[in-house]
Formats: C-alpha cells, structure tokens, sequence
C-alpha cells in the first residue's frame, strides 16, 4: 500500500468530511501522506480493514470488537483521551417505584439502536436475564451509536412517561439535561455500568514506517498549537494517547450474550440490516 | 490541597461554574477535592472532568486534578491593541474582535476588511465627528412640518424636478461609503461608526427629498442620463481615499453651496428646511473627509498626486458626457426666481451664477486645506463634474 496511509471513518455527520479534511491537511503539511475513505456503516470498513484495503481504521468499540475476532492481529494503535473509562447509566423518573435493575422485572426498558454499544448492548448486558421487554429506538443502524438520536428518542420516551427506564451513556445523562430533555431532577439513576472504553484507531499485525509516523505525529498533536486545536476539539478530545485493549471486556460480553457477532466476527444478530 | 463544596448543586445546574472557578486558581497537575450531596454528582463529575480534559480520582473524596486545556486554549492569545488607541495596521487575524480584547488563535481570519492601515483609514477627528454624528440623527417625522405649500403648478413642478436631482445624488452617497464599511477593519470602530452614520443621513436625505417632491402629488422630474453617468463614475471608484475625495471633498463640498442656495431661495418653508436639515448633515461629511484625507496627504507624500489623478481620470471619463441636465439647471433658476416675471428670472439666472462662483470658491479652498497650491486648486476645481455632485 506504498507510503500512503489509507484511513477508513464511517460518516455518520456531515461534519466527519471537515475533520478528515482537516486531519489530512494537518498531517500532509508535515510529511504524512493520509488519505481517508468513508462508509456508511461501520460493517464495511471492519471488513475493508481485514481485507487490507484500510491502513487503519476509526473504529467504534463494536467494530474493534468484531475487526478483532475476525483477525485477531488487530491492534488499537490510538485513541482519545474521551475514549477511556466511560460507563452507562440505567434511568428512571424521579417518582419511579423501581430503585434497582432488579426492580425492572416486567417493565419496558428503552435503549438506543440496536447496534449501540453505549446504549443497547452494555447496559442490556448489566440486566442479564432479567424479564424485561426491551423497546429499542433504531436510529442510524451500522452507526454503532454514533448517531445518539436513538439514544435521544428514548430519553424523551422516558420522560414522556412511554418507557419505565432508559439506557444512555454518562455523557449523555448531562447533555439531555442540557438540552431540556431530562431536566435536572427529573431523572434517577438506578445502575451504571463497569468502566469501558470507547473508539479506537485499529490497524492490522505488524507496523510500518508509514504507520509509526502517522501515530507519533497524532500523538504529539498539541491543544495549544492553534493549527489541531479546532481539529481536536472537533473530534471530541483534548490528546490522542495510545491505544490500549483492556477496556473492551464489558462490550465482549454484552455481544456474546446478544449474539450480535460470533465468535469469528460474522454478523448474527436477528435484525440488523446495517 | 484545594476543597470545594458544591452543596446541593448540580453538574446538570450549573456546579461546573464553581469548579471552573476554583481550578483556573491552580496549576495543572494541582488536585481539589470536591463535596456535594447532588445524587447524581459521583458519575456527572468524571463526565465533566473528562470533557474539560481534568483528571478525575474517584477516591474518596472525589478529586479533580487540573489538566491544562484551559491554559493550553489561550495560548499564544494576544491582545487587539489598545481599547484607547490605534495601530499602524490591523492584522487580519484579530478578525471581528473588539479592540483590547484578548484574541484566542485559530479563528477565521478576517475577510475582505483590506483597508487595515492606519495612514489610510483612521482620523483623528473620527471619534468626535461620530460622537456629533450620532447625538445630531433627527427624525424625518418630527424634525420638518409637512404641510404642503400650496405653490402655483409651475413652481412647485421645479421644486419637484430639483428633488428629483437630489434623491439620485444622495443615493450616490449612500452607496459609496456602504461600499467600503465591511472593507474597513473594525480595528477603527470610530471610523466605521462615522461612516455608518453617514450612510443612515443619506437614507434620511434620500427621504425626506423624496416626501418633499411627492408633498403637492406630483410626478417625479427627469433623471437625467449625463447626471447619471457622473455618479457611476463615483459609485465606480474602487480606491477609498479617492473615493472619499471626490464624493466628500468635491462633491459633498459643492452640495453645501446647493443646499444653502436652496435655504436662501426656496419659494416654500418645507424645501428650506429639509435643505437646511440636510446641509447640517453634509457639513459633518465634508468635515470627516478633510480630516482624514488632511491625514493621508501628510503620511502619504505620493497621495496628492494620486487624489489629482483620480479626479482627471473621473473627467476624462465624463468628457463627452452632458453634465448637470439642463432640465436641473433650469428649475433652479425657476425655484429661485419665484416666478415667471422677466426681471424675477433675470434675478433667478444670476443666483444659480453666484451658485456655481460659490461652489467653486469653496472647491478651491478646501483643495488648499488639502496642500494643494491655489494655482493646483483652481485647475482641479474647473475638472470637477459639472453635475455638482
Ligand atoms: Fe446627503
Ligand atoms: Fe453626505
């Protein structure tokens, strides 16, 4: 693939086109010659990845998760410091009954897309084998919950008072408050989930001169340099850092036991037309 | 170590301004302890400190360490100047933000806003002239009793021809100063301020001249083609100090001749007051363009020659145009006159004679406030167009 990193991004915003844009021109101005390719889901790119036809990948954790049973040389070679340790919260109306997951038994759980890692597929997975009848908002599927208007349609869901509980990421919790949709005192938090990671840029077995340039310099870029300070808080962060794998244990488990990939990666979740 | 108590408030509530407040007291790296009883607090604060690029210890007690995205997003910030003063030139990279203001770097740099230097915008007077300006605005409605004079048909029909001259002149100077406000930094707010102003009084001119010759219901008069021309060539101008020159200096300068004859002859009360309101107005312009060009030619030594040339090349271009249409020329003889006795017309012709002496006169002395010889300033005044304006 010569010296080209060729990046693979699933546009799930009009906006991904300005930070790749503005990525390429950032890296090309100091050696680095990044191109990038777009897909409408995510499904694509893992397995344009494992074909080789990507130098590297902007995953969701769902897609590092199936890119790495697929082939398991996969390595996470970068990504956001927003990208660590988040959890998802379980949410009730403040005048609820329930006061823990287990008091869901028989209620109506709303969630995100089906293919959320963030607001499906964890949370689910906190509520185990618990009878619960689960309505699941499906917007933006092969997005991996990019697209949180799923997310958002069950909070209003919530508070409309349709569902008894709705699932979301922490960040998200604030941010509905935010935007009037679960105004503060509004909601309970009844469970969160473990810790877990979010995105990472995958690439495949070994290293490359090319690779390791384009890492290093994402790596070094600098909050204050004004030239990938809008970049960066485009893309949500404040410094890339260096991949790690031991975030995605949450994420595993909740896709086994939804049956979502297998454990080669094939898709075999019922009803996801991404 | 640094503690905070955000008592019963919330991160969804606003508690973020407190934490703000008491880590931009710390260095990065330096810790505070946060206490609060919102319910929600345990998993809203990691949320907040990983979106502001804080550290966060779950503990207990729950602690923040300061990261340095706050420090980090002003580096390299520098202040617009001075609130108090100007600079020699305005970088494009201080964009739309007030002089003084401390410019965060990455922001679009200002388009189109060229006239950024401080020998060809700024003026000394501008601060008072806008601040005159803005305390003389007066309202159309109020300032001019409008009740239609009841002049004999062939009176007011010149009356309303000389409108009809005026209307197409203000609007020439209306445009010619909107042209160029969004090319001047905003660095020299007074000067944009002032030119503002200018542009809102000849919206006003424009329509009080326009009340005026339709107060009896009469039709308009005659646009003539030659006075037209004229003041594309004003309109067309593409440098600001000669733009400035020929429209204020020259042509604004003339105006106030016009506007005093017409105060002095008018056969009606309404056309001497808006004259007179309107002759306020200009005096101001033509104040404002003498000091800045004033300016200008001590900075610039090339710039009277470039003030002349720009004036010969406006009457090259109009040479084999008409000038002031016959159709105006004549009404104003009649507006003076009054009447169509002999001797009144008689009297009439020699006014518009004095008129134009005087429009002359007052060319060639502010050609010389400029540091034009008197020789320079008569050769340059007789260049002038012939349409006034
Ligand atoms: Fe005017
Ligand atoms: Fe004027």
């Amino acid at each position: 693939m010569s010296d080209t990193i060729v990046l693979g991004a699933v546009a799930y915003d009009p906006k991904v086109v300005t930070i790749w844009d503005g990525f390429r021109a950032w890296l090309r101005q100091r050696g680095c010659d990044m191109d990038y390719v777009l897909y409408s889901n995510y499904e694509r790119q893992v397995e344009d990845l494992v074909a080789r036809r990507l130098s590297v990948a902007w995953n969701s954790p769902l897609a590092w998760v199936r890119a790495r049973r697929l082939d398991p040389s996969a390595q996470a070679v970068l990504m956001r410091d927003t990208d660590r340790d988040l959890t998802s919260v379980v949410v009730v109306r403040s005048d609820s009954p329930v006061n823990d997951v287990a008091e869901l038994a028989g209620r109506v759980v709303g969630t995100g897309a089906i293919d959320s890692p963030q607001a499906t597929l964890i949370p689910l997975d906190l509520m185990g084998e618990l009878p619960i009848s689960v309505r699941r908002f499906d917007v933006g599927i092969g997005l991996h919950g990019d697209h949180i208007g799923g997310e958002r349609d069950a909070a209003r869901a919530l508070a409309a008072g349709e569902i008894d509980a709705a699932c979301m990421i922490d960040a998200n919790h604030l941010r509905f408050a935010a935007e009037g949709i679960l105004p503060a005192g509004s909601t309970r938090v009844i469970a969160q989930t473990p810790l877990y990671d979010h995105c990472n840029m995958t690439a495949l077995g070994g290293s490359s001169p090319a690779l390791e340039q384009f890492t290093a310099l994402l790596l070094g870029m600098d909050y204050a340099d004004a030239t990938a300070r809008p970049l960066l808080d485009l893309e949500g962060l404040t410094r890339w850092v260096p991949g790690r794998t031991s975030g995605y244990e949450p994420l595993e488990s909740a896709v086994d036991r939804a049956g979502f990939y297998d454990r080669k990666g094939e898709v075999t979740a019922d009803e996801y037309r991404p | 170590m640094s503690t905070i108590d955000l008592g019963s408030l919330g991160v969804d509530c606003g508690a973020h301004l407190l934490l703000d407040r008491t880590l931009s007291r710390l260095a990065p790296g330096q810790k505070v302890e946060v206490s609060g009883t919102d319910v929600n607090l345990g998993f809203h604060l990691p949320v907040w400190a990983r979106s502001r690029g804080h550290r966060f210890v779950s503990g207990p007690p729950p602690t923040i360490v300061r990261g340095d995205v706050d420090s980090n997003r002003l580096s390299g910030a520098i202040r617009a100047g001075v609130t108090s003063d100007v600079v020699d030139q305005a970088p494009a990279s201080w964009g739309l933000a007030a002089r003084g203001a401390l410019v965060e770097t990455g922001g679009p740099p200002l388009v189109g806003a060229d006239l950024n230097e401080r020998d060809v915008v700024w003026s000394e007077v501008a601060p008072r002239l806008y601040a005159q300006a803005a305390a003389g605005q007066w309202d159309p409605a109020t300032a001019i009793d409008w009740t239609p004079p009841g002049l004999p048909a062939e009176i007011e029909a010149a009356v309303v021809q000389t409108m009809t001259y005026l209307i197409e002149n203000e609007q020439a100077a209306l445009t010619v100063p909107a042209r160029f406000l969004g090319r001047i930094h905003p660095h020299f707010r007074e000067v944009v301020g002032f030119l503002a102003t200018q542009v809102a009084d000849e919206a006003r001119h424009v329509e009080v001249f326009t009340r005026r010759a339709g107060l009896c219901g009469h039709l308009l008069g005659v646009s003539g083609a030659g006075g037209r021309a004229s003041l594309q060539t004003l309109v067309d101008e593409p440098e600001w100090s000669n733009a400035s020159f020929l429209l204020s200096v020259l042509g604004e300068g003339s105006f106030l001749s016009l506007l005093s004859f017409l105060q002095r002859h008018a056969p009606d009360p309404v056309t001497a007051r808006v004259a007179q309101l309107a002759q306020v107005d200009e005096a101001r312009h033509v104040s404002f363009a003498l000091g800045h060009l004033g300016e200008f030619v001590t900075h610039r030594p090339v710039g009277r020659d470039r003030l002349r040339a720009a004036l010969e090349r406006r009457h090259d271009a109009l040479v084999s145009t008409s000038g002031l249409s016959a159709a105006v020329h004549d009404s104003l003889v009649v507006l003076a006159a009054g009447s169509w006795d002999p001797a009144a017309i008689g009297i009439g012709w020699e006014a518009v004679q004095d008129l134009q002496r005087d429009m002359d006169e007052g060319r060639r002395r502010r050609l010389v406030r400029l540091g034009f010889t008197e020789t320079q300033a008569e050769e340059m005044s007789a260049l002038h167009t012939k349409n006034f304006m």
